[in-house]
């Protein structure tokens, strides 16, 4: 796969720095958008490489606000963000952020492929079309995520629990290393949460990192390596004295 | 068949079907967008924002279409410049510029002395278009047409969801201000066929039309693109015949069109087997 000729963001490509975490922030202050109300205050946290993070926490914790920083989507009011050593931004292909499912015009008239293809723009960039191999990238990740039989619906008429597939069919079409998911298992049926907590599985055997807000606790204990907890903004201790404090690890950085 | 074509024996005639076709086609394909992405009032916004602008060019002895292209820039720039802030909301804004624009041509229009020149701004002269304002509409085809090719899939992604385009280094305020500005082009050729009152009709009647039909982006796109070049058309020969307007008579056509894509939509509704799912 070669580099976009005229990629989306210019002259910003930069490599990994050896041995950065994937993601790391440094009290990171960030503000909800156009206000100067805070979201996320003073927060430190890193997701070293090949990790599975959890953010827990009520709504308006943060931890989508966290996501969305890290992802270039909020800018940061204080603090910094590091994503593989580098400032946000500079890696774009490296970094495949899934959003909530509400984000989206689903009326839009495009096929399940057409926009799980979507995930293969950021290798393109202007001008150049998808070829061969990244349509045949689109038709392997529909298999795996069982959509293969939807590929040519309009995304509209997908049930809740296929939208939620095809959003994480698409960040994964990016081949990205690190994979901003917040709340891949809000509302979704059964079939999809197991297929949901089977390809993260996967992820984790190829290496990728990933980052996940959610609100279901039940399996957090299996299917993740450190939780990170977020109240008001605020980076807190875990409630209560359960299993889960064991898997509080080194690579969650407390703020003091 | 004789009544088809013969009002096409004068040149005249011949070059207001070319016209009418080219304008309508670009106006179609570009009002897919428009449609999909709820811009119908902005578009309507940019038509009458232009009245000032022409006014201003006739009155000055200057090209109407380079006047109405200007206000037509003028106000896509200020849109997307208002869009940017939240404090007053996008249609609450262009609701008073746009107003505030034509009331100003609509003054400096009563000080002007031939209303019949400026009847045809309102209303449009298809049958008036000289070889030059040919050129110019054909440029303005070629421009909109190439652009939206070239940006397809830049378009279409912040079309449906403008959050992964910033992800990925794509900035969705740059793609709608070149959506503004092909539909800024647009206009300016569409006042030319069928007035600034009208010109909303042919971006958003043949693509509303069209997305009755079909559930495919470029099949859209290629859907609406007929419908109009039959609308203008059946519209022309229709005002030919009935000695009618030639404005009104095509916008007429669209609108007929519309309403049979809905009655085809409902009988294929009807008798369509029951999607049963998965």
């Amino acid at each position: 796969m070669s580099d976009p000729r005229f990629p989306y963001s210019r002259g910003r490509h930069a490599d990994p720095v050896p041995d950065a975490p994937a993601l790391a922030t440094d009290r990171l202050s960030v503000c909800y958008p156009g206000t100067d109300r805070v979201a996320l205050r003073n927060v430190s946290v890193r997701a070293g490489r090949g990790s599975r993070v959890a953010l827990v926490g009520p709504n308006g914790a943060g931890k989508s606000t966290l996501l969305k920083a890290a992802a270039g989507l909020l800018p940061v009011a204080a603090g910094g963000i590091r994503i593989y050593g580098n400032p946000v931004g500079a890696c774009h292909h490296r970094v495949a952020y899934l959003p909530q499912r509400g984000d989206i015009d689903w009326t839009f008239p495009i096929p399940v492929s057409r926009f799980v293809l979507a995930g293969r723009y950021v290798h393109l960039g202007w001008f150049r079309r998808p070829e061969a191999s990244d349509r045949a990238i689109v038709t392997a990740v529909l298999a795996r995520l069982g959509l293969a039989a939807l590929a040519d619906r309009q995304i509209g008429r997908l049930s809740g629990g296929q939208q939620q597939r095809a959003l994480l069919a698409r960040a994964l079409a990016q081949e990205a290393d690190l994979l901003l998911l917040d709340e891949p298992l809000n509302a979704v049926d059964a079939e999809t949460k197991d297929i949901i907590y089977a390809v993260m599985a996967d992820l984790r055997a190829e290496g990728k990192t990933l980052v996940v807000a959610t609100h279901d606790l039940g399996r957090l204990t299996r299917a993740f390596d450190t939780i990170i907890h977020l109240q008001n903004g605020l980076l807190v201790q875990p409630p209560g004295n359960d299993a889960r404090d064991t898997l509080v690890n080194e690579e969650a950085v407390w703020a003091g | 068949m004789g009544w088809l074509t013969d009002p096409f024996r004068y040149a005249f005639m011949q070059h207001a079907l070319l016209a009418a076709v080219l304008i309508g086609v670009t106006c179609a394909v570009l009002g897919v967008y428009v449609v999909q992405r709820r811009m119908a009032f902005v578009g309507d916004a940019m038509a009458h924002t232009t009245l000032p602008g022409l006014v201003i060019a006739h009155l000055w002895g200057w090209s109407l279409s380079l006047g109405g292209l200007a206000a037509a820039v003028v106000t896509a720039v200020a849109i997307a410049w208002v869009s940017r802030r939240q404090q007053v909301k996008e249609d609450t804004a262009i609701g008073v510029v746009f107003t505030g624009m034509f009331a100003v041509g609509v003054l400096l229009m009563s000080r002007a002395g031939s209303f019949r020149d400026l009847s045809h701004m309102l209303f449009g002269n298809v049958l008036g278009v000289t070889t030059q304002d040919l050129y110019l509409i054909a440029g303005v085809t070629a421009v909109v047409l190439l652009t939206l090719w070239l940006f397809h899939k830049e378009l279409e992604l912040t079309s449906y969801d403008p959050t992964h385009a910033e992800v990925i280094g794509l900035r969705a305020s740059l793609m709608r201000l070149l959506l503004l500005g092909l539909l800024a082009l647009a206009v300016v050729t569409g006042i030319q066929a069928v007035g600034v009152i009208l010109t909303n009709a042919l971006l958003v009647t043949p693509a509303a039309a069209a997305g009755l039909l079909t559930t495919s982006f470029p099949r859209r796109m290629l859907l609406a693109a007929v419908l109009s070049t039959v609308c203008a058309t059946v519209g022309l020969v229709a005002s030919y015949l009935l000695k009618a307007s030639s404005g009104a008579s095509i916008v007429l056509a669209c609108t007929a069109a519309f309403a049979l894509a809905g009655v085809v939509a409902q009988v294929g509704r009807r008798f369509r087997p029951p999607d049963l799912g998965d």
